[in-house]
C-alpha cells in the first residue's frame, strides 16, 4: 500500500532542532530509499506562500493563505510504499520532524479499474 | 434446538472460529456474515436430526464455505486474498473437516482491534463485537449509547482497519510493551464497564479475554491484571447491601469474600512478581491483595500499601495515583500530613468526586466535622449514581 507521510510542524522549529537538520533528513531518506519505501517526497515553502483555491458556483475565490490557519502547518511530505499501516508508522517516526511535531498518515486512495 | 439455544453452544467457540474467518479473509463484515450463515445450517442440520460430528471445526468448515460463495457472487473475485482462498479449499477434501484444528487467531485479532491508530472506544466495542461475539445491541447497551451510534462506531472501525491497512499481526520486540498495554487497558475497560453497575457478564468476558491473551502470550502484567480483576471479583458479594446501598471496603463484612479466589489470585500474581518486571497492574493487584488478606480495616498493612503506591505513581504519575497515595499516607501514619498532600492536589483534582470524599473523611478524622461536612456537599453535588450519593449522604449524617 502507498502511504502519504504529511509533516506538520509549527513553522521555525528548525531554529530550536537539536542537531543537524539537513543531515538527519539526508539520512532518513537515505534509509527509506535503501529499504525501498520511498516513492517521493518534498519539503515545502512556508504558508506565508501558500494560496488557496475554491470554486463555489462556477465562481473561482483565490484567498492568500493555508487552507486552516493553524498553529503546526504542513511542512512537507513523504510517499512511502509500505505492507501496512505500521511498517508506514514505524517509518513516520523516524522523519525528523516527529520529534517537533506531528507526522499524520493517510492511506493513498486506490480507484477501482 | 431453537437459534438461541444454538448460539448459546456455540458462543464459547464463535469468537475463535470469528477469529479465524478474519484471519483468512481480511474482512470483518464477510467473517460475520459466514459465520450468520454457517449458524442457521446448523440450525437445520440439528432440527433434521443431524448433529455435526464436531461442533466448531464443522461450524468452520461451513462458514469458509458460506463465504467463498459470498466473495464469488461479488465483485472481489479477483482478489489475490480470494484466489489464495479458493486454492486453499480446492486442495482440503471435505473429510478432513472434523479433524480440523482451529488455529487459534485471537491474539493477533486482538492486537488488530486494540490498534492505537482506532479510538479507545472503538477498541473496546470492536473487541467485544469480535472477540466476545456480543451484539452491537448488546454493547451499545453496555455503555449506554444509542444502538445506531454503536452501530456507526463498528462500522467506521472495520472500514478504518481495511482502508489504513492496519495488519492482522502480533507485535514484535520493542513495539510489545506498548501495543500489550493497549489491550490490557482495553480488558480493564470492559471489565470496569461491568464492575462499576454490576453487569457480571462483562467482567466475565475481560477475565476471559485476559485468559486468552495469557494463554497465549504470557507476560507479567497480564498476569497482573487478570489477579486484580479477580481480586475485586472476590470481593464483589460484599460490595452491596440486600437493598442495593453500597458498602466502603472499611465496612464490608469480609467473611462474604470469595477467599479460595482470593488465594488463586494471590498464587497468580506472586508467579508475576517473581518475575521482577514489574507494573501498573501487578502494583495495583498487590494493594488489593493487601486489602484482601487483612483482617480488618484496621489490621491493613497500611505501611506496605503506601509503598506501593508510591512505586505505582512513579510508573503512572496521575492525580488519580496521588489521591490514593495521600489516603494511604492517612492511615500509615499522620492524617494531617495526609491533608497537606491532598491540598497540592486541589488544582487538579478540584472537580473530582472521590478528592472531595476523601477529604471530608480526613477532616472528620481531625475533628473538624464543620470542614467535614462541607466537603460531604461538595462531593454529593459531583457524582450522579444514586447509590454513591445514598452512600456519601450516610456518611455525612453519621458526623458529630
Amino acid at each position: 500500500m502507498q502511504y502519504m507521510a504529511l509533516i506538520y510542524a509549527e513553522e521555525g522549529y528548525q531554529a530550536n532542532y537539536e542537531g543537524d537538520l539537513m543531515a538527519d533528513y539526508g539520512q532518513f531518506g537515505q534509509e527509506a530509499m535503501a529499504a525501498g519505501v520511498f516513492k517521493a517526497g518534498d519539503a515545502l515553502m512556508p504558508v506565508s506562500d501558500a494560496s488557496s483555491v475554491q470554486v463555489r458556483g462556477g465562481n473561482t475565490t483565490v484567498t492568500d493563505g493555508p487552507f486552516a490557519e493553524t498553529k503546526e502547518a504542513l511542512g512537507g511530505y513523504y510517499l512511502l510504499e509500505c505492507a501496512d499501516l505500521d511498517e508506514a508508522l514505524k517509518w513516520a517516526a523516524k522523519i525528523p520532524t516527529a520529534k517537533y511535531g506531528t507526522i499524520e498518515v493517510r492511506p493513498v486512495m486506490v480507484f477501482d479499474q | 434446538m431453537s437459534q438461541t439455544a444454538l448460539a448459546l453452544a456455540f458462543k464459547a467457540d464463535s469468537g475463535r472460529v470469528l477469529a479465524a474467518l478474519i484471519a483468512q479473509f481480511r474482512d470483518f463484515d464477510l467473517a460475520e456474515e459466514a459465520l450468520q450463515d454457517a449458524m442457521i445450517e446448523a440450525a437445520r442440520t440439528w432440527r433434521d436430526g443431524r448433529t455435526p460430528s464436531c461442533g466448531s471445526s464443522w461450524l468452520l468448515a461451513v462458514a469458509r464455505r458460506r463465504a467463498l460463495d459470498r466473495i464469488r457472487s461479488s465483485k472481489r473475485a479477483n482478489d489475490e486474498i480470494v484466489l489464495q482462498n479458493l486454492n486453499l479449499l480446492a486442495e482440503n477434501q471435505p473429510d478432513d473437516e472434523a479433524a480440523q484444528e482451529i488455529p487459534d487467531e485471537r491474539l493477533r485479532l486482538i492486537f488488530t482491534c486494540c490498534h492505537p491508530a482506532l479510538a479507545e472506544e472503538a477498541q473496546v466495542a470492536l473487541t467485544l463485537r469480535t472477540l466476545c461475539g456480543l451484539t452491537a445491541r448488546e454493547i451499545a447497551q453496555a455503555f449506554l449509547v444509542p444502538h445506531a451510534t454503536m452501530n456507526q462506531r463498528l462500522t467506521r472501525a472495520k472500514a478504518k482497519i481495511r482502508n489504513a491497512g492496519i495488519p492482522y499481526r502480533v507485535p514484535e520486540g520493542p513495539e510489545i510493551p506498548e501495543r500489550l498495554a493497549a489491550v490490557l487497558s482495553v480488558i480493564y475497560l470492559i471489565f470496569n464497564a461491568g464492575y462499576a453497575p454490576r453487569n457480571p457478564a462483562l467482567s466475565a468476558e475481560a477475565l476471559r479475554l485476559c485468559e486468552v491473551v495469557h494463554h497465549l502470550q504470557p507476560l507479567p502484567e497480564t498476569s497482573g491484571l487478570w489477579a486484580l480483576m479477580r481480586l475485586h471479583m472476590a470481593r464483589d458479594p460484599a460490595r452491596f447491601t440486600a437493598d442495593n446501598a453500597l458498602v466502603s471496603l472499611k465496612d464490608q463484612d469480609r467473611s462474604l469474600w470469595d477467599h479460595a479466589a482470593i488465594a488463586r489470585a494471590k498464587t497468580r500474581l506472586l508467579h508475576a512478581l517473581a518475575l521482577s518486571r514489574p507494573g501498573v497492574y501487578q502494583i495495583q493487584a498487590a494493594i488489593s491483595a493487601l486489602h484482601c488478606e487483612a483482617p480488618s480495616w484496621a489490621k491493613t498493612d497500611w505501611p506496605q500499601i503506601l509503598a506501593l503506591y508510591r512505586a505505582l505513581y512513579r510508573l503512572s504519575p496521575t492525580p488519580v495515583v496521588a489521591l490514593n497515595s495521600a489516603v494511604a499516607e492517612a492511615h500509615a501514619g499522620s492524617p494531617t500530613a495526609s491533608l497537606a498532600s491532598l491540598e497540592a492536589l486541589r488544582p487538579e483534582l478540584d472537580g473530582y468526586q472521590p478528592f472531595h470524599a476523601a477529604r471530608a473523611e480526613l477532616l472528620a478524622q481531625c475533628g473538624d466535622a464543620q470542614a467535614a461536612r462541607l466537603e460531604y456537599d461538595r462531593a454529593i453535588s459531583l457524582t450522579s449514581a444514586p447509590e454513591e450519593r445514598t452512600f456519601l449522604s450516610k456518611k455525612q449524617l453519621e458526623l458529630p
